[in-house]
């Protein structure tokens, strides 16, 4: 089994008629996802790249029956496209989209908080379930079918740790980028949570980093829920205080978010904490040995 | 997005915040002109973005006019060091010159966002006039919070029980009211990260007033704003940082001797974390973007080749879909094209990782590739160290 996505995924693309919508939900087709459609307000009724494509969310999901939508929208716009993917009902919307305002998230927070919607992202490249489909960015070929869930707030270490463990023979249920953005739908603990229910996933990897405090609040919830194995890493153990470091999230504020804050949380609760990002691969294959 | 402590007043009081009268001042001819206009005594206040001045020697009290042409005389020009400059300091080169004023309690006032409740929370603490980290630390008790609805706002209620907290009596209860709503739609209206008044004080007379004024704004959200675009003081930030950001390059400079050239702020940072655990220090943390091309990577060496302590070079890219062989084309043109003379080591993954590495080893110029991150920073420092 797998988290989020699957076999079932019937996938809209919202933004599939610009050019990385377009390029996204090829590969999406092409690695074996369903997807039914696109949407992209004033170009309803057309088709693009054999899809269709609709005006509105709520139409194009009455039409096609889609139960996930991934969202290249511009920054303007995209906090709007997420709250009408939330209005049409769909279970799951993955935003890849940078640039939010905080004030724009923090409303679509709020009212997701009572929707039948979850939203990974924004700023992530979205998810992937080996062998089964992808919903955003994350290149497939380094994957591989396996027992391993992966969930971080970065993008390009996502696909580090997915290829460390690839090259090590070990697969992966799912892996969730949930996004560097200081404001975020779903979080650490909703993904160890599901992939703690998930009887395939085996052992988990949980990359963080400086800012904010997601990840004392995972080590927490591992303490409490989770009985899974757990490598984990924390980048920016080098950033200057103060400063953003690419990501809107990444800064520590008021000597607050520290990573070594982070790694001693996540160490006492009992996660293989590296400190080097090279070792992750290794330090999960140790976790499972003593398993 | 920072800004020196006059500009957030003024956007403070164009939403009904009362701050003392005052005016900026680039030389001491016009801070005599303004303190003139006040009436003494005035405050001279040196206007850098950094927090700490008063300590610093960068605030004082003239109660003449000479006194106001020799502080700000030599409060300009001055490099005022604070705990938030670091050592360097930074170059005083506005002055805020303000109306002196009688002050019977300093408090504090802040509105940030909380990341864990996804609101905005309103804080306040009576004691003001301190560092806020440090009161959080020993007096926890003394600071009193509100969470804000992101979409109702802030409720009248809510301002009343942290004036009453305050220990706020009388008018000065309704008029702290009516100064955190003006606060609050301040934050709103400019998609502020963060508003801080310390200390927001209550004045002989019993009136509230915003004596300092700290504000941050939202990058992402700078695109609606353009009054605000125009208030950044780029004599505060670092050149090569403002070179970077004219080419959409993520940089921040540090004080190592290893540049990074990486994609993704994530492994950028991992990179910085790398080199550190290899034994090296990282130049800069530099995230050249999902696409990497052969622009960016130009770009990206123009701005590494002006850090004179770059002793050598990490490349560490994780193309998944890029294809390597374009990637080393970029780079090699760039190399040759600017005469980057330092060693370069080169990890990336993608498609045709081996006909990539072939066309750095057949250039015939300085290149070392590496298969791991780790394999990469262990090389990179070696050569670093010439």
């Amino acid at each position: 089994m797998a988290v989020l996505i699957d076999k079932t995924t019937r996938l809209l693309v919202q933004g599939l008629t610009g050019r990385e919508g377009t390029f996204h939900a090829k590969s999406a087709a092409a690695y074996g996802t369903n997807v039914v459609g696109g949407v992209t307000p004033g170009k309803g009724g057309t088709t693009h790249e054999g899809w269709p494509i609709f005006n509105t969310m709520a139409e194009a999901v009455a039409k096609t029956g889609a139960n996930t939508t991934v969202i290249f929208v511009p920054p303007p716009f995209c906090a709007d496209a997420i709250l009408e993917a939330a209005d049409a009902n769909v279970a799951l919307a993955v935003c890849i989209t940078e640039g939010i305002p905080t004030l724009d998230m923090m409303k679509v927070a709020s009212v997701l908080k009572d929707g039948k919607t979850r939203l990974v992202g924004p700023n992530c490249p979205g998810l992937i379930s080996p062998g089964k489909a992808k919903a955003g960015i994350i290149p497939a070929h380094i994957c591989k079918e396996g027992t391993i869930g992966i969930v971080s707030r970065s993008g390009t270490l996502t696909y580090e740790a997915i290829h460390q463990l690839t090259r090590l023979g070990y697969g992966q249920t799912t892996c969730i980028g949930i996004g560097g953005d200081p404001i975020n739908g779903t979080n650490f603990i909703d993904s160890l949570k599901l992939f703690q229910a998930d009887p395939e996933t085996e052992a988990i990897v949980m990359i963080g980093e400086i800012g904010g405090t997601a990840e004392e609040e995972a080590a927490a919830y591992i303490t409490q829920h989770v009985t899974k194995p757990v490598v984990g890493f924390i980048c920016g153990q080098t950033a200057p205080p103060g400063r953003r470091m690419g990501h809107a999230g990444a800064i520590i504020a008021g000597g607050k978010g520290t990573a070594a804050e982070k790694m001693i949380a996540l160490t006492a609760a009992g996660v293989r904490v590296v400190k080097s990002p090279a070792d992750m691969g290794q330090a999960m294959v140790e976790s499972l040995k003593k398993k | 997005m920072k800004i020196h402590e006059y500009q957030g007043k003024a956007i403070l009081a164009r939403f009904g915040v009362p701050v003392p009268r005052g005016d900026v001042a680039f030389n001491a001819d016009e801070a005599v002109a303004i303190a003139q206009r006040l009436g003494l005594p005035v405050v001279v206040k040196a206007q850098i973005h950094a927090g700490g001045r008063g300590k610093g020697g960068g605030v004082k009290v003239a109660t003449t006019m000479e006194d106001v042409q020799r502080l700000a005389s030599s409060i300009l020009g001055m490099t005022l060091v604070t705990h938030q400059t670091g050592p360097e300091g930074k170059l005083v080169q506005r002055l805020l010159i303000e109306q002196g004023l009688t002050i019977a309690r300093e408090l504090y006032l802040g509105l940030v966002i909380d990341r864990a409740a996804q609101r905005p929370v309103l804080m306040a603490s009576p004691a003001g006039g301190m560092e806020i980290e440090k009161v959080a630390a020993e007096t926890p008790d003394l600071i009193f919070k509100e969470y804000i609805h992101p979409t109702a706002g802030l409720e009248a209620f809510q301002a009343q029980k942290i004036a009453f907290a305050l220990g706020l009596e009388g008018p000065a209860v309704k008029q702290a009211v009516t100064l955190m709503t003006a606060v609050y739609e301040a934050f709103k209206a400019t998609d502020a990260s963060m508003i801080e008044i310390n200390p927001l004080i209550v004045t002989g007379e019993g009136n509230l007033l915003a004596l300092d004024a700290k504000i941050g704004f939202d990058d992402n959200a700078l695109y609606r704003h353009p009054d605000l675009r125009e208030m950044r003081d780029l004599s505060e930030e670092d050149p090569l940082e403002i070179e970077a950001s004219k080419f959409s390059l993520n940089y921040i400079r540090l004080d190592g001797t290893i540049g990074c050239m990486v994609n993704g702020a994530g492994l950028a940072m991992a990179t910085m974390d790398i080199i550190k655990i290899a034994g090296g220090e990282p130049a800069n943390f530099l995230d050249v973007g999902g696409g990497a091309n052969a622009e960016q990577i130009r770009n990206a060496f123009k701005i590494l080749m002006s850090d004179a302590n770059v002793k050598a070079v990490f490349i560490n890219i994780f193309g998944g879909i890029l294809r390597c062989d374009i990637l080393s084309e970029g780079v090699i043109a760039a190399v040759k094209e600017l005469g980057v003379k330092v060693p370069i080591v080169i990890r990336m993954e993608g498609t045709n990782v081996e006909t990539g590495k072939q066309m750095l080893k057949d250039s015939g110029l300085n290149f070392t590739t590496a298969d791991t991150m780790a394999e990469g920073a262990t090389k990179v420092v070696q050569l670093s160290r010439g």
